[in-house]
Formats: C-alpha cells, sequence, structure tokens
C-alpha cells in the first residue's frame, strides 16, 4: 500500500485533530537497505548538530548511507527543522552478553541523542521503517499541520509500505515542536495512541528504571518503550504484554478459573507500575505485526475492520470505509480485548 | 403531496451537509434521503418538525442530537452518542452503533437493531411526560444504563450473548429491562433486579412489538419471554460515597 490510502482515512477524523500536529509510520519502506537500521532524525540545524551526530553513530556501527528525507514545501506548514535519515549499521561486538545487541545498542544511542541538547532528535529508529511527522501552531502566526499538509510535505504516497498507522494530533502541549506527535518509534516498535494516560508519571518512572529515557515528555513515547522493554527484554507474548498494560479489574479476576487468575494476579503484581489508567485506544506495530487495544474502562472508541488479508483499526468506521469501501466485516471489541493482526510468512 | 429531497453527502463536510439537510426542512421537505454519508456527523441535530430523515451509509457522532420530532433512518451503522440529549422524534438504526448512545437521552425513541457499545443510555432522563426510550436488539456493552435518571432501556439480545456488566451503575431511576435471565453479579452496586410483572409486560409491550415492526421481526415471541427487570436500588446510590450527613 502506498500512503495515500492512509492520509485519505487521516483525514476522514479531522474533527478529532487540532491541526497542530500529525505523523505516519510505514514498514517495509526501505527494502534496499532492508538490513540497516534505519533512523529518521530531526536536526534544528543541520550544519551544526550533523557532525556530531555522524561521530556518534560511527563510534558504535557503520553509516551505510545518509541523506536529507526528500520533502515539499506545503503553505500550511512551517518547517523548522531538517529531516534527515541514516541506514546504519550497528556493531554487534561493542555489546557483549546482549541478547540482542543491536537493539540495544540503537535503543542507547537514541536515548543518549534524545537525552542531550545537541539539536537532534531521533524519531525513528527501526529496520524498513521510518516515522514522518510534523507539528505546527495555529492562531495568529502559527503554521497549522493538518494530516493532509504533514502527508504532502513528506510525499508519503511514494512510500510502499505493509503496515501504516497514522495519528491525527490534538495538541495540549507544545505544539510547535516537531518530535511531539504520534507515531512515536523505538527500532522494531511504533506507537499511535488515541487519549491520555493518567498514570505517566508511574509508568515513565518505571520504565527509566531500565534505562530508557522519556524526552519528549509524551504518554505514547513511555507506551513504546514499555511495549519494548515487556515484549523485547521481558520475553512476554504480546498478548500478555497488553494484558499487563491494560489488565483486567480486580473484580474480573476474582471471577476467573483458578489457574487463569493466578496468572492475571502474577501479571498485576509483577507490572502494577506499567499498568496504564486513563482514556486510551493504542495501536502499536512492529515488523511481525499490528496491535490494538483500549483501556479497561472503554473511554475511547475503536473500530476493527477487516477485507481478505487486510487488517483496519481505527477510531471511527468511516476511516476504514474510506480506505476500503468494501469492508467485510466491521467490530468493536471489548476493553482491554487485544486485536492481533500477524503479518502472513 | 409528500415532498421528498435528495442530498448527496459524499465527500462533503457536515457543515454544508446539515446545512443543506436544514434547508430542506425550511423548505416544507417531509422526507429527506441523504446519500453516501461516510462519518458526517450532527446529522439531525437541533431539528424540528416530523420529517423523514434516511441516512444511507455510516452515521457519524451525535446523530439527532437535542432533536425535537423528525425520525431519522440510517441503513448502516452508527458512531458515538445516537440520540444524545435527545429531545423528541424517533432514531432507526439498521445496524450498530457506538459508544454512548442515547448519551443523556431526555424523550423520543431510538431503536438500533445490532449491538451498542459501552456506556449505553447514559444518564437517560424523564420529567413528566418526557420519557426516553432506548431499544437495543442485539447486545448492549459494560456500564449499560450508567448514571440513568429516567426512561426506559430494553435490551433484546436477539443475536447471542449478552455483553454488558457493571449494569445501572450509579443508576437512581428508570428502569432496565433486559431479555432473559441476568446474572447478579452483572450488577453495579445500586443497581437490583426485579421479576417483570404483568403491568410492567403490559407496558413494554407497544415498544416491543414497535421495534419489531421497524425492523420485520415477529413481535409476539418478544412480548411473552421472560425478562429481567432492573431498577435503582435507592434514589440516591452515592449518599454515603460523596457526602457525610
Amino acid at each position: 500500500m502506498d500512503g495515500s490510502g492512509i492520509r485519505e482515512a487521516l483525514s476522514m477524523m479531522n474533527e478529532r485533530g487540532s491541526g497542530e500536529g500529525a505523523g505516519y509510520v510505514a514498514y517495509g519502506i526501505y527494502p534496499d537497505y532492508r538490513d540497516c537500521y534505519a533512523l529518521h532524525v530531526f536536526f534544528d540545524k543541520a550544519c551544526e548538530s550533523k557532525a556530531v551526530i555522524d561521530a556518534t553513530l560511527e563510534q558504535w556501527g557503520t553509516i551505510e548511507h545518509d541523506e536529507a528525507i526528500p520533502t515539499c514545501d506545503q503553505p500550511n506548514l512551517r518547517v523548522n527543522c531538517t529531516p534527515w535519515r541514516y541506514f546504519f549499521k550497528p556493531d554487534a561486538s561493542l555489546a557483549p552478553g546482549s541478547a540482542s545487541p543491536e537493539k540495544d545498542i540503537v535503543t542507547n544511542l537514541v536515548m543518549q541523542i534524545n537525552a542531550s541538547a545537541n539539536g537532534a532528535e531521533v524519531v525513528s529508529s527501526g529496520k524498513n521503517v521510518g516515522v514522518f511527522k510534523a507539528g505546527g501552531s495555529r492562531g495568529p502566526g502559527g503554521s497549522g499541520g493538518w494530516p493532509e499538509d504533514v502527508a504532502d510535505y513528506y510525499r508519503i504516497q511514494d512510500y510502499e509500505g505493509y503496515i501504516w498507522l497514522a495519528h491525527n494530533r490534538y495538541a495540549t502541549n507544545r505544539p510547535e515542536l516537531w518530535e511531539r506527535p504520534d507515531p512515536f518509534n523505538l527500532h522494531d516498535w511504533s506507537v499511535v495512541e488515541n487519549g491520555k494516560t493518567t498514570t505517566y508519571g508511574a509508568n515513565r518512572r518505571y520504565v527509566e528504571s531500565f534505562g530508557y529515557n522519556c524526552s519528549t515528555g509524551t504518554d505514547s513515547e513511555v507506551i513504546a518503550y514499555l511495549i519494548d522493554l515487556l515484549v523485547r527484554k521481558h520475553g512476554l507474548d504480546i498478548s500478555l504484554a497488553i494484558r499487563a498494560l491494560a489488565p483486567p479489574y480486580w473484580e474480573e479476576i476474582d471471577r476467573m478459573p483458578e489457574a487463569e487468575q493466578n496468572l492475571n494476579r502474577a501479571l498485576r503484581f509483577a507490572y502494577g507500575s506499567a499498568t496504564m489508567n486513563g482514556p486510551f485506544t493504542v495501536v502499536a506495530a512492529n515488523p511481525d505485526m499490528m496491535v490494538g487495544f483500549t483501556d479497561r474502562g472503554k473511554l475511547r472508541p475503536m473500530v476493527v475492520g477487516e477485507c481478505g488479508d487486510r487488517l483496519y483499526i481505527a477510531s471511527e468506521e468511516a476511516a476504514i470505509r474510506a480506505m476500503e469501501s468494501g469492508v467485510e466485516s466491521i467490530a468493536r471489541p471489548a476493553a482491554g480485548e487485544p486485536v492481533i493482526g500477524r503479518v502472513a510468512p | 403531496m409528500a415532498k421528498q429531497v435528495t442530498i448527496d453527502a459524499k465527500g462533503v463536510h457536515y457543515t454544508p451537509l446539515n446545512q443543506q439537510i436544514r434547508k430542506a426542512i425550511e423548505d416544507g421537505a417531509d422526507e429527506i434521503v441523504v446519500d453516501n454519508v461516510l462519518g458526517q456527523r450532527f446529522i439531525g441535530d437541533g431539528l424540528r418538525g416530523n420529517a423523514t430523515i434516511r441516512v444511507n451509509g455510516v452515521a457519524g457522532g451525535d446523530l439527532a442530537m437535542f432533536m425535537s420530532g423528525p425520525t431519522v433512518i440510517v441503513s448502516g451503522n452508527a458512531e458515538h452518542a445516537p440520540g444524545n440529549t435527545m429531545d423528541s422524534g424517533k432514531v432507526v438504526i439498521h445496524g450498530s452503533a457506538g459508544d454512548a448512545v442515547a448519551h443523556s437521552m431526555r424523550g423520543g425513541k431510538v431503536f438500533v437493531r445490532g449491538d451498542i457499545g459501552y456506556r449505553g443510555g447514559i444518564h437517560m432522563k424523564q420529567y413528566e411526560t418526557q420519557r426516553p426510550i432506548l431499544v437495543v436488539g442485539g447486545s448492549a456493552q459494560t456500564f449499560l444504563g450508567e448514571y440513568m435518571a429516567g426512561g426506559l432501556l430494553l435490551v433484546l439480545g436477539l443475536d447471542g450473548v449478552m455483553k454488558a456488566r457493571e449494569i445501572g451503575s450509579g443508576i437512581h431511576g428508570g428502569e432496565i429491562v433486559i431479555r432473559g435471565d441476568v446474572d447478579e453479579a452483572c450488577l453495579a452496586a445500586g443497581a437490583k433486579k426485579l421479576p417483570l410483572t404483568d403491568e410492567d409486560r403490559a407496558r413494554i409491550a407497544p415498544v416491543i412489538r414497535e421495534f419489531a415492526a421497524d425492523f420485520g421481526l415477529d413481535p409476539e415471541p418478544l412480548v411473552n419471554a421472560d425478562y429481567t427487570r432492573i431498577v435503582p436500588a435507592s434514589a440516591r446510590p452515592f449518599a454515603g460515597k460523596y457526602t457525610w450527613e
């Protein structure tokens, strides 16, 4: 799929956005560099910061290729940074003893670059994947940033991907910062979220205790790191990881068969600090799957559509039908119930 | 002679679309057919009179909000909160609907043939002769009748398992009637079950017959089925929770 369909779908839900940012992520867009980690970086001033980032990356691996991300200026989007991409091969021998040395190196690089005031922000860092996003404040002197502006700026119709996520931002803080809108990505995982977690502080402290650094103050960033921690580091199956993040209420657990009770109690005890509360619908993806789930009180909408081997997850049915007018089934899954679509091998 | 107006909603934003519908009603249309609806919000909002609006497609959020009089018939599904604070008239949805159906509804009828999402009938209310009615053909989801203050909420469960839990959370008026038995564990604190009396059955029978007629169902098995009636255990369910006397 090229990016034109999801641009239309996201545009259907402009009522849910504020024109202060939007973003897209696509998997499968860099087949020529499929073995490299594609780092999308926003440079405040490329001429000042790029040499520092080049040197940092070369310390930990090889830059196979790098270039400015092709863009096309839009009248309603004020550009305040330079989007750049590196295709990077980490040197696995520099992380001895790690179960996933390349990803540990990439994770540490992302944390290090984003934590320091070096005028550079890594917004995606996975193989064969890329995040394309932008922000902008409205009103007098504002720059806008509707999904169409952002899509056209990055020419997302020129990319062919097999999983697309997109997000229409209703800015509640610092709309002018381009790294703020969803999606958030850390190598394999990308996250878009409709909502707001009220447990941001607890979740952030928890995930930071494992070495992640949350630099943007945004809950979707924390969710991306939580999923990476639970799935990659702790080895949880994705459905168990989601159960840890959006667990059933204690009263529901009390009604389960004993074995299931024990499992759910253990998960809640082990991951109490990772549990997310508040209104949210999250859609996450990695190269092998796409998954959606809502908060356990179901305070945000989630509609799921299927058509042939294609899976759609959206806030509104209209967005799905905008991409797939002949959609075969439409469902509204229960609170906390994960919807998982796996990529056919 | 009845005057019919057809509007093509394809690619039209909800603001001009609703202006066209409003204009058609002002011009005396009795029936307005809106084709190719795809998620446009606020259709029928605040309209008065007795026109019929046929929505062909997927109705967007807050369908028939504040509506007072007209009938809206949706051939497909509806998004969140159809019948939001509706005053009178009728909404007939042939598909399913999202969360918060009949939110704060104060009069009229909302009939949904399929399922509804979470918090159906949240804070429905009644005053003297104003008594809203929400009927669901399929299943409702959790927090059904949350903070309900009045009216009738009827769930027929025609398509299998009834999924709602925490039914009547904070209910302090009105009644929830569900076909079949409802496990006590599915009731929220503050709600209680009562058997359906003959008097209750006589009261809901016309509603069931009207629903069956709208969707081409056989009414008699539904009229004669077993029902569970759920009402407030007290008029002030949170009296001891937020206040101390």
